[in-house]
């Protein structure tokens, strides 16, 4: 009905006369997605490079992909990235997802605010400030058990995935009201074989939507992995951080553009998944 | 909330506290992991802030404010007279200056992009989006790579500005100030771009076209109504990008090298080659103090003027 109503009212303005129109600013906003996109242009094509220089094309090969591929180092960075951000995001995601529905679709009660602002915390602190917390504390519970694990970069990522999977858990349950629920346990459904048949179908793409954006943050995170890692524990992206470094070949090329066809087919599963429910 | 004690046995309230009982217990799983990795941590570095650097990294137990007095002032060794640390204060100025600018240049070019969005057929308007949004979800790291490829002495802009003769040797961009600016101005961008768009998204353009109906000229119209209406977009969008720019660690470590340091990688620094953990716990916190207030002020201020329309 509402967007009936506004979409009558709007209905004036398609008019062939531009009211809408802005000097420069079709220009400006053209600027801006060339800028947006252009830089990566280079970084993709150069991967490709037959010569080791970043600078002269040599021709088209894939001899970099293969010496990413064959490295060892690259290989133990890859699967503890992925193993970590699986770990991290399907953690995240239950976690976030009970606490959506402990803090949705209910009225103010006390310490909601407080729950708030600590699920957003993460979003909030900057990254750096929340590293060398984490690094401090850590170092002294690494002295003290000597246990150099993975278990610190799990509990790290989990902590600063529980937002990004909350917020769309969130939102989606926002949008469901309790009715079907009620009507559940009016039938004798125990709360949770009402949660399983009724809320959790309905809620599924929310969720699944949280934990596409935990892994892609999770995966992507430089910042808190390079401080609290252990020695020789790199991940992708710190692995990438550290070449950096040192004189550099296009394989530093090939995985990142390996890595950004990663995230970009993420977010279009995650923009599509969005997208159905309207 | 008076008179709570006389209903206290009322089974409606007493179903009530249950509901409260059980939300929270539903939110206790990942307050546990956000109090033992993001909340408490703070608390214990507050608490380093306060003690002795040890000679290899970490801490003496043993209380001192050095850490705190060293953020922007230092001692001098042999009389131990307090002075000026011009190199701390000249990172806190580097890092305010180019956050604003960055802010600035965000806006610039987002503002119009927002708008160009905001104008298009509803049908296509998600397109566009998905398009500004694509950049933000890849790695902060690539992203940056690729303007480093872009600008070094040997990068593609070098390049092609001498193969077409406008220069003869290469200019050096990389390891500047310009260099993160412009570093930080591509990766924060998408983060202007998306709430402005959200404040013009329910614009109502019949009040572009009173404007235009009362004779405004198109800059008059963009000044006196597009601007204030979208107001809550243009300050929550650069909140956005000048917090993150504030706190950026990886943009100004590759753009701007050992040299050109902001306060991410002064705080890094300290708990790498500085081996001052409670100089760095102290910065880190001078850090968030400086985000909060930020944060504070926005709040504020998109109180006060929700409260205006009110009225």
């Amino acid at each position: 009905m509402a967007t009936k109503i506004t979409s009558v009212l709007r209905r004036p303005l398609r008019r062939p006369f531009s009211v809408k129109a802005q000097t420069g600013f079709t220009e400006i906003a053209a600027l801006c997605f060339l800028v947006l996109y252009a830089p990566l242009i280079p970084l993709v094509i150069y991967s490709f490079n037959a010569g080791t220089s970043l600078a002269i094309w040599e021709g088209l090969s894939l001899r970099w992909y293969a010496s990413a591929w064959e490295n060892e180092l690259v290989q133990e960075a890859t699967i503890r990235s992925v193993v970590l951000a699986v770990s991290a995001s399907l953690i995240a995601t239950v976690l976030a997802t009970m606490a959506a529905l402990g803090t949705t679709r209910t009225g103010n009660y006390r310490g909601l605010t407080a729950i708030y602002a600590m699920i957003n915390q993460p979003l909030m602190v900057p990254e750096i400030v929340t590293a060398v917390a984490l690094l401090i504390l850590f170092a002294s519970i690494k002295a003290a058990t000597n246990y150099h694990g993975m278990a610190y970069l799990i509990i790290a990522h989990t902590a600063f995935c529980i937002p990004f999977a909350y917020l769309p858990i969130r939102a989606r349950l926002e949008g469901m009201d309790l009715t079907l629920e009620t009507a559940a346990a009016d039938l004798y459904a125990t709360p949770w074989q009402a949660f399983r048949r009724v809320t959790l179908p309905l809620l599924w793409p929310g969720i699944l939507a949280g934990m596409m954006l935990a892994f892609v943050i999770s995966l992507d995170d430089v910042v808190i992995t390079e401080l609290v890692k252990s020695a020789g524990q790199d991940t992708l992206p710190t692995y990438m951080l550290g070449q950096l470094r040192r004189v550099i070949t296009p394989e530093v090329n090939a995985i990142s553009t390996v890595l950004l066809a990663v995230s970009v087919v993420m977010v279009t599963i995650f923009f599509f998944l969005n997208r159905e429910k309207r | 909330m008076a008179g709570n004690t006389a209903i206290e046995d009322n089974p409606v309230e007493r179903a009530n506290r249950a509901d409260v009982r059980a939300r929270w217990l539903l939110s206790t799983p990942a307050l546990i992991v956000l109090f033992c990795a993001a909340s408490g941590p703070l608390l214990i570095m507050l608490i380093y802030s306060f003690l002795e650097p040890g000679d290899y990294g970490g801490i003496e137990w043993a209380f001192s404010t050095d850490g705190w007095v060293n953020v922007v002032l230092q001692r001098d060794i042999f009389e131990g007279t307090l002075s000026l640390a011009d190199a701390h204060v000249s990172i806190l100025w580097r890092s305010v200056r180019l956050s604003l600018l960055t802010t600035l240049t965000a806006f610039a070019l987002g503002f119009p992009t927002a708008y160009f969005i905001a104008t298009r057929p509803r049908e296509s308007r998600s397109i566009w989006l998905f398009l500004v949004t694509i950049p933000f979800w890849i790695n902060l790291l690539i992203r940056t790579f690729a303007i480093m490829e872009l600008i070094r002495n040997k990068g593609v802009i070098n390049i092609i500005l001498m193969s077409l003769g406008i220069i003869d040797e290469p200019i050096q961009m990389l390891f500047t100030d310009f260099a993160i600016m412009v570093g930080m101005t591509y990766v924060y961008l998408p983060l202007m771009v998306l709430p402005i768009y959200a404040s013009m998204e329910k614009f109502d353009f019949r009040l572009v076209e009173a404007g235009y109906d009362l004779y405004a000229s198109r800059f008059k119209v963009l000044k006196r109504i597009i601007l204030p209406l979208t107001k809550p977009g243009i300050v929550a969008g650069s909140i956005l990008v000048f917090i993150p720019s504030l706190g950026a660690y990886v943009t100004p470590r590759i753009l701007g090298g050992g040299k050109n340091m902001m306060l991410g990688n002064l705080i890094g620094l300290q708990f790498g080659q500085g081996r001052n953990w409670p100089l760095g716990a102290a910065l880190a916190l001078t850090l968030l103090m400086i985000v909060m207030v930020a944060l504070l002020l926005y709040v504020r201020g998109v109180g006060k003027t929700e409260n205006n329309r009110g009225h």
